[in-house]
């Protein structure tokens, strides 16, 4: 790499990566699936996706990266807009298009 | 969601042994329809990878040893991004499994569904297991719960080949072509709002909104931690909401 840090680093951090990354995917449809769950394990996992997703994405609405982490109205509502519209007709594809035209708009207005 | 859609009489194929090989290649292609409108965001998000990885200094090979042995996005700008920074690697590897710990929470969310294939198909589901494939997956078996053990793998390999291989023929290409790409195109919030616009639909209980609600809450008090940490507390608190007030609500309605 250009700033010194050798090619021989940058596969360790790849292949480690790579190991850790697929252990953590196997672990438990691998290694921990074959018992039964607890009935209140399973209830959790039932919202599994509902609770990391919008967790994994709430700070870069609110502090996006690209604005140096100042709060921006255009991704603000960008993110309100697409709830909103995914929310009312169920159709992910219409809340996408409807999330890109209100940022994409927002950013060319302000 | 639609209903499980029958098979159109135009789209028969006369088979030799009959109609199962067709029934699970449509569900093989249903996954894949379903996916693509994952790579409007998916084709940018991955030429911007090789782009960024390039400019740090990486070559194609390494480039492409991300994108196909890690094979997890958000991951691997952090480590481009760390390492450009001259972090060490053991925070580089650290930073980076915190941000990849959430597909634990997939594998296990996966278990009653995936349980009895064989060790071979757990392992190559858990090699292309990211949010795309997870969120299109889980959200098809909760949809369908009768669908047999194949028809599951076979949508979930459906999304993936729509999902995973273009991640890694962009993230070459990326790399490849480099700097042609604008940096003023806000690919940064592609990613937000494709998860945004497929959680939305799934919010169709005050347990979904509570689980939603506390990890979002949770998330943004908690962004003052280390990369990824706040995510693993604020999840598994959106869960448990979520799992009290189904257990409150519910109150002997199914046995």
């Amino acid at each position: 790499m250009s700033n010194g840090i050798s090619d021989l680093t940058v596969w360790l951090v790849i292949l480690v990566l790579g190991i850790g990354t697929f252990l953590i995917r196997w672990s438990f449809l691998g290694a921990l699936g074959s018992r039964d769950l607890p009935e209140w394990v399973l209830r959790m996992l039932r919202y599994t996706p509902v609770a990391v997703l919008p967790a994994l994405v709430a700070p870069l609405v609110v502090w996006p990266a690209a604005t140096g982490g100042q709060p921006d109205p255009a991704r603000m509502a960008a993110a309100a807009v697409t709830v909103a519209v995914g929310l009312w007709t169920k159709n992910m594809i219409l809340a996408i298009v409807a999330g890109a035209i209100t940022l994409f708009g927002l950013l060319y207005m302000l | 969601m639609s209903p499980v859609p029958q098979p159109r009489p135009d789209s028969r194929q006369p088979l030799a042994d009959g109609g199962q090989p067709s029934t699970l290649r449509q569900t093989f292609l249903r996954g894949a329809v379903k996916s693509l409108p994952f790579l409007i965001v998916m084709i940018p998000f991955a030429l911007l990878f090789g782009v960024v990885a390039t400019e740090a200094g990486m070559d194609v090979a390494q480039v492409m040893g991300f994108s196909v042995l890690v094979l997890a996005g958000a991951s691997q700008f952090t480590a481009v991004q760390l390492l450009s920074d001259n972090a060490s690697v053991i925070i580089v590897i650290l930073s980076c499994l915190a941000v990849n710990l959430r597909m634990a929470m997939y594998s296990a969310s996966l278990v009653p569904w995936l349980r009895d294939a064989s060790a071979g198909q757990k392992a190559w589901v858990a090699y292309a297991l990211v949010d795309q494939s997870y969120a299109l997956s889980i959200q098809e078996y909760e949809a369908n719960p009768r669908m047999t053990l194949p028809h599951r793998l076979a949508f979930f390999a459906g999304v993936v080949m729509v999902v995973c291989l273009p991640w890694m023929g962009f993230s070459w290409l990326g790399a490849t072509v480099g700097k042609a790409i604008p940096d003023d195109i806000a690919l940064d919030f592609a990613m937000p709002i494709t998860f945004l616009a497929m959680i939305a639909p799934m919010l169709r209980t005050p347990a979904h909104l509570a689980a939603c609600f506390v990890a979002v809450l949770g998330s943004l008090v908690l962004a003052g931690l280390p990369s990824g940490l706040g995510l693993l507390i604020a999840a598994p608190l959106g869960m448990a909401a979520g799992a009290a007030v189904e257990s409150r609500s519910r109150k002997g309605a199914r046995p």
